[in-house]
Order: structure tokens, then C-alpha cells, then sequence
């Protein structure tokens, strides 16, 4: 059997009237990292809401395969009980809702839909625990309301974290670097790079480079205009940080 | 925009979960009202001359009265000819002497309903004064109370029991010349709570009791006294759920609470009145006058109340804060879905000096619901420092629904110090999927952003009752988001 977790084929996408992703495949398997790098409005968070299910997005053709399902068939909390999690470029606030138990039913959701047993309120508190030393969380901001008055990189830590208890088949990570110090872009990276295993993938969205010195991706594809216009390896990513995108968009626009 | 707004109104519907009539012969007046029936009441509860001559009195003053038309509801005209004034659970011989004598029957509604009086009175440690229909039932814990001098009885029965108090203070709080239905009430009321918390008695459990509609068209005219004495302390927890009607049935209660020195009075309510079916039809009109006189000293009264039924809501639970230094709460959480309406809020009157004041009213409208806050705060001319803080907050959930505030600020006192907050969110799309990608469906997503934006007002009840309140609100927003 082919160990493809993810298989998006000649996808387009978009909002009314305007059409984002333009014939997009990308296949993801098992073990591996793919960055996805583009200039901004390239369409890159669009593709990760697409994929994670998010309303508003008419899908105009093409197919995405998910484990061998119709990723596009299922609601969005069926993706995510079966393993696609979203850390988002902007994660909300949920004001009055504690993070604490935000999490934990979220957790049991997935459990749930799996025929596992829901964890109780101790045992899912050590799972916490032993999470929270991967990511040096503060613990105050588990008591506190979900990203409510969290600082821009408390958000995209707490992202990483949720994703360490959730631990998902695939996990897309929006942009999470930005935002985050130096210290914290390490500390954030680490912990993706523990949660990576040989049954599970990892794509990730960025601007810069500079986080792939941490999270070494196995593949680099650069998405322009709903396309991804040249795939490399890691490589690929120091030459864009050197030459821009400009050099890749000129050469895209030569007839191949 | 348009997407998100048409996929949050596919409206999935739930049937009322307490939808059920208990099958108990019960005797009614004939429809209609007069000055006999006035008296029929009063004489088959064998009441003394002077409860009977306030009653004609205020029958006397509703007479003169039209019913008001300021709330922001509609509803057709009520005909009060039409309605049947009294009705009681048939005994069998002799009234029930303790809740073994109780008809099995009831007790069994009780229990549907989730409040097994005879669990309650061993592990809850709440003692029930149970008013099913209008009159009492079955009342628990009164040896321990009795113990600590707290009178918790029917209504009928301290009118009978304890004269002079009801006396004193039946009608010191809202007369009956307040409004058209509290005229009405005082003319007809049939049963009701009446606490009495001695001078420096902290009362050794919460006070609850649980109200029920069940004959069908007869109005419920509730009426609840409750004194607090000098240093004394009381909670008392207000909750009702209402069996599935067709025709509209009104609700018009009377609340009267009175503190004195150094006294306090919580009174926690979760409403849960039958609010009608998806396409407004049936449903209780809920017509409550409540209010507080805080006249003693550094007094405290606090009202936190959760509304999430009746077809149509008007209530505002107020505070009269006449001595120095009390302190007025009113903490609220009104809930509308399909076509329910909602007019209410508080009054906050600072009479005394140094005058406290509390607001937070957290109004959710949702399908076709219209919820409307409507606030007073006044601060009269001997009010010097007197203080209010007000927070009012509408979340929408859905286009379809609105939220309407209505704040009235009178202030003849210069050194008074008044804030207002308010606030209208919409739930947030953004909000839904992100709680959707962690794998909690949309249902449980709205219930926990909503429980969400109530806390500062659930976390003012009495714990059982807060979470009894959170499921309340998850049932009542079935459905409101597709
Ligand atoms: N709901 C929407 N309505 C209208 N336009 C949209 C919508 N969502 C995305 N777009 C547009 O589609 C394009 C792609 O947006 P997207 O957010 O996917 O870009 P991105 O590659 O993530 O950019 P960035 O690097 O700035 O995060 C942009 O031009 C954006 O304005
Ligand atoms: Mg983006």
C-alpha cells in the first residue's frame, strides 16, 4: 500500500468571483516536510483553508485525496478528528472559553471519533504537562481564555501546542514563524521537529528561510498565482532567499 | 458574507425537551374575572378579611389600568376574560402532610424534570418548596429551618400561619398600584414562597423552588415575599420548566424582596418557560414585576437571573437602594431563538447615600428573536456618591435576530459616578472554524462560545445551578447555526 497521506490533483479554488488556486497538485507522504514558500496573495493560506475546510471557498475543479478519502466530502471537524490540523496564520480569541478545556474537548472529540476512551480531567492534565515542557509553555496561559490577550507569538506557540496534544496525520502550519522571536522560532521549531514521525507530515507555509534552518523540509515548492510554479529540494529555499521570487516568475513566464 | 450568512441559518429544529402535560384532574375556576372570583379565591384558600379587602383593592385599582405598551414585544390581545384564575393539584381527603402524602404523580413530573424532590431532600441539601399549578405541595427541610427560626412556606399557608408579617410587608415593595400586572397579581394570586430569615440568621441552605405550568389555560399569578432581618443572610434559587402548550399562557408573577440592615438577599433564577414552537406559536408570556427594597443599612440585594424561555419576557428585577451604603446587583443572561421576544433589564434607584450599583447584562438573540435591555439607573438628589457601573453586551448569532438596549440615566446628585459598557458581537464565523479544525462540531462550537461570553454572569450562580444553567442555554441555541 502507498504510505500518500495527502494527494491534491489540478485543484481550483476560490471565493465568488474570484478564483485563487489555479490547477495546484501537490502529493505529501508519509515522514516527510514540505515547505510551501510564495509571495503574499499568492494564495497559500487559501490552499491550507481549503484543505482544513473552511466556508466560503468554492471548489471549481480538481480533487484532493486524504488518506485515501475525498478530503473535500467531509466537514471540517471530520478532517480534523481524522487528523488534519490547522495552525492558523491568525488563531481567534475565544473570550470566556478556557484554554484548558478548550483543548481537552477537542481532544476527547478526536478520541471519540476514534473508539478511544475520553480522558478524564487528571489524566488529560498530565498529557498537558508533559507537552508543556516541549514547547515551554507558561502554564498561566492555559488558565487563561483561549488566545485571549495572548500576545502575537503566545498565539502561534499555542498553536504548536495544541498540535502536540492533538497529534495529527498532517499538519499545516500557517506563517506560524512569524511573529516569533528568535529564542521562541527555536524553541517552536524543536517542537515541530519532535512531533515529526515516520506516520505523519508536515506542511509548512513561511516566508523566510530562516525557519527552515530548523525544520528541515524534504521538499520546497513555491506557489505563484494559485500554481506551484518549481519544486526543489531545501536548497531551493536559500536560492529565493538570495534572488527573490522575481527570478522564478520570469522564467515561469517563458513558455516552457 | 452571504454564504456564511445563509449556511448559519439553516435552522435544524429540537423538540422542547420538557414537552409534557402530567395527567392530574385538576379543579379550575371557570374562566373569567370579577369581583366574585376575587372572593372565591380568597375564600377557598381561607384567607383573613384584610387579605380579601387588598385583593378587591387592587382588583378595584387593575380595573383602571391598561396593560402597558412600551416593551419592545408584540403579541395579540390577551383575553382576560378568557383566562381561568385558579386551579389546583385535586387531593385526595386531607392535604399532603409530608412528601410520602404527595401524589405519586407529581412527584414523578418532578423527577422528569430532573428535580427528584426526595433525592434533593437527602443528598442536595436544598430544600423545595414546590408550586405546582398555584398551590404548594411538598415542602422540605422546614424542622431544620424551623431549627434556625427561617420561615419557608407557601404563600397560603403564611397568610394563614404567620398574619402579621405578610401584613407588614405584602405589597411594601411593588403595591398594587405599581403596573397592570402587578395589579392584576395582587387581585389573584393563588400561591407562591414566602421566606422570613430572622435577625442574624445566615440561613444553613439555599432556598429553591420550582414552578410549573400545567392546567391548561390557567394563568400563574405567583406571588413571593421574601424579609430579610437585620444581619441575616439568604439564597434563594428560582428555576421553572413548562410542559408543551398550544395556546399562550400567561405568566404574571410578583416578586417582593425586603433587607434590612446589613442584610442580603441573592435570588438566582433560570427561566425555562415553554418559548413556543419554531414558527412562534404557544408560548408562556412571561410578565414578572420583581424588585428588592434594600432598606436598611449597607443592605445587598443581587439578582442574576438566565432566561432562555417564554414566548415573550418582560421583567425587570430592580434594586431600591434606600439605606446607606447598599448595594444593588443585577446579573442577567436572556437568550432568544426562532420568535421569541425579550424586554428586560433592571432598575437600579439610589435613594441613600453612598449607593452601590452592579449591571451585566449579557442578551443572545438568535433566528427570528428579538432581545431588547431595558435599564434604569436613577440617582436621586440625596444620593451623594452614589455609584453604578453598567456592562451590556448583545452577541447576534445569525441576520435574521436583533438586540436592542435602552439605557435611561437619571442623575440629580452631582457626586455620583456613573460607567456604561456596551457591546454587540456577532459570533464569529472565524470563531466556529476554528473550534471546527480542532474537531468540535458547530452545535458544540456556538454552546462554548456562547457559555463563553455568559461567564460573569453564570459564575454569579450557585453552582448546580450554573451548570444546569449552561445545559439550558445549549438547549435552547439548538439549531440556531446550521
Ligand atoms: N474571502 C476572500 N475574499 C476575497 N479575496 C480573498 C479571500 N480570501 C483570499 N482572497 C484573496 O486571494 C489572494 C490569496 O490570498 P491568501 O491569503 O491565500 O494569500 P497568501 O499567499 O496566504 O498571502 P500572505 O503571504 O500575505 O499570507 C489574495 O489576493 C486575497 O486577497
Ligand atoms: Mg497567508
Amino acid at each position: 500500500m502507498s504510505n500518500t497521506i495527502l494527494e491534491i490533483k489540478n485543484l481550483s479554488a476560490g471565493v465568488e468571483n474570484k478564483r485563487i488556486i489555479k490547477g495546484l497538485n501537490l502529493t505529501v507522504n508519509a515522514g516527510e516536510v514540505h515547505a510551501v514558500m510564495g509571495p503574499n496573495g499568492s494564495g497559500k493560506s487559501t490552499l491550507a483553508s481549503v484543505l482544513a475546510g473552511r466556508e466560503g471557498y468554492e471548489i471549481s475543479g480538481g480533487e484532493v485525496s486524504y488518506l485515501g478519502r475525498d478530503l473535500l466530502e467531509m466537514a471540517p471537524e471530520e478532517r480534523a478528528r481524522e487528523g488534519v490540523f490547522l495552525a492558523f496564520q491568525y488563531p481567534v480569541e475565544i473570550p470566556g472559553v478556557n484554554s484548558t478545556y478548550f483543548l481537552k474537548a477537542a481532544l476527547n472529540e478526536i478520541r471519540k471519533h476514534h473508539g478511544e476512551q475520553e480522558l478524564d480531567a487528571m489524566e488529560f492534565l498530565s498529557l498537558v504537562k508533559e507537552k508543556m515542557k516541549l514547547l515551554e509553555l507558561r502554564d498561566d496561559l492555559l488558565k487563561r481564555s483561549v488566545n485571549e490577550g495572548f500576545s502575537g507569538g503566545e498565539k502561534k506557540r499555542n498553536e504548536i501546542f495544541q498540535m502536540a496534544i492533538l497529534e495529527p496525520k498532517l499538519a499545516i502550519l500557517d506563517e506560524t514563524d512569524s511573529g516569533l522571536d528568535i529564542d521562541a522560532l527555536k524553541v517552536v521549531s524543536e517542537g515541530v521537529n519532535k512531533l515529526k514521525g515516520p506516520d505523519n507530515a508536515q506542511l509548512i507555509i513561511t516566508h523566510y528561510q530562516r525557519l527552515l534552518n530548523y525544520i528541515v523540509p524534504d521538499f520546497v515548492h513555491v506557489l505563484w498565482d494559485g500554481r506551484i510554479v518549481r519544486t526543489g529540494g531545501k536548497e531551493l529555499a536559500l536560492e529565493l532567499e538570495e534572488k527573490g521570487y522575481d527570478w522564478i516568475i520570469k522564467q515561469e513566464a517563458v513558455p516552457a | 458574507m452571504t454564504q456564511e450568512t445563509n449556511s448559519i441559518e439553516t435552522l435544524v429544529k429540537k423538540e422542547y425537551k420538557y414537552g409534557f402535560v402530567t395527567d392530574i384532574e385538576s379543579e379550575s375556576a371557570p374562566a373569567g374575572l370579577n369581583e366574585d372570583v376575587v372572593r372565591m379565591i380568597s375564600l377557598k384558600k381561607e384567607e383573613p378579611e384584610w387579605m380579601l379587602e387588598w385583593r378587591l383593592k387592587a382588583y378595584r385599582h387593575w380595573l383602571t389600568l391598561t396593560e402597558p405598551k412600551w416593551p419592545h414585544v408584540k403579541y395579540p390581545p390577551i383575553d382576560y376574560q378568557a383566562i381561568s384564575y385558579f386551579s389546583a393539584p385535586k387531593k385526595k381527603g386531607e392535604g399532603p402532610k409530608s412528601l410520602a402524602e404527595v401524589d405519586p404523580k407529581l412527584l414523578e413530573t418532578y423527577e422528569k424534570l430532573g428535580i427528584p424532590l426526595r433525592e434533593q431532600e437527602r443528598l442536595a441539601g436544598v430544600a423545595v418548596d414546590a408550586v405546582f399549578d398555584s398551590v404548594s405541595v411538598g415542602t422540605t427541610f422546614k424542622a431544620q429551618l424551623a431549627e434556625k427560626g427561617v420561615i419557608f412556606c407557601s404563600m397560603s399557608e403564611a397568610v394563614k400561619e404567620h398574619p402579621e408579617l405578610v401584613r407588614k410587608h405584602i405589597g411594601s415593595v411593588v403595591p398594587y398600584t405599581d403596573n397592570f400586572f402587578a395589579a392584576l397579581n395582587s387581585a389573584v394570586f393563588s400561591d407562591g414562597s414566602f421566606c422570613y430569615i430572622p435577625k442574624g440568621v445566615r440561613c444553613p441552605m439555599e432556598l429553591s423552588t420550582y414552578f410549573r405550568i400545567n392546567a391548561s389555560n390557567t394563568g400563574q399569578f405567583e406571588r413571593t415575599l421574601i424579609v430579610a432581618e437585620e444581619g441575616s443572610h439568604v439564597s434563594y434559587l428560582e428555576g421553572c420548566t413548562a410542559p408543551m402548550r398550544d395556546e399562550n399562557q400567561l405568566h404574571a408573577a410578583v416578586v417582593e424582596l425586603v433587607a434590612m440592615d446589613h442584610a442580603e438577599i441573592k435570588y438566582s433564577t433560570v427561566q425555562n418557560w415553554y418559548p413556543g414552537d419554531e414558527e412562534g406559536k404557544g408560548g408562556i408570556y412571561n410578565f414578572v414585576t420583581k424588585r428588592g427594597m434594600c432598606k436598611g443599612r449597607k443592605s445587598k440585594i443581587s439578582w442574576t437571573q438566565v432566561e432562555t424561555g417564554s414566548a415573550i419576557t418582560w421583567k425587570y428585577p430592580s434594586c431600591i437602594l434606600l439605606g446607606e451604603g447598599s448595594i444593588g446587583e443585577f446579573y442577567s443572561v436572556a437568550v432568544v431563538n426562532n420568535y421569541q421576544q425579550a424586554d428586560t433589564g433592571t432598575k437600579m434607584i439610589h435613594i441613600g447615600k453612598n449607593t452601590r450599583s452592579t449591571i451585566v447584562s449579557k442578551g443572545i438573540s438568535a433566528g427570528k428573536g428579538q432581545n431588547s435591555y431595558r435599564g434604569l439607573v436613577e440617582i436621586r438628589k440625596g444620593a451623594a456618591n452614589a455609584r453604578n457601573f453598567s456592562q451590556c453586551d448583545s452577541m447576534l448569532i445569525g441576520a435574521q435576530c436583533g438586540a436592542h438596549t435602552f439605557p435611561y440615566i437619571e442623575v440629580k446628585n452631582t457626586s455620583s459616578r456613573i460607567e456604561h459598557e456596551a457591546s454587540t458581537t456577532k459570533i464569529g464565523e472565524d470563531q466556529i472554524f476554528y473550534c471546527n479544525q480542532r474537531g468540535i462540531e458547530t452545535q458544540d462550537a456556538v454552546n462554548m462560545i456562547v457559555n463563553g461570553f455568559c461567564k460573569e454572569v453564570f459564575k454569579e450562580l450557585p453552582m448546580e445551578f450554573a451548570v444546569e444553567a449552561q445545559k439550558l442555554l445549549g438547549v435552547s441555541l439548538e439549531g440556531s447555526v446550521g
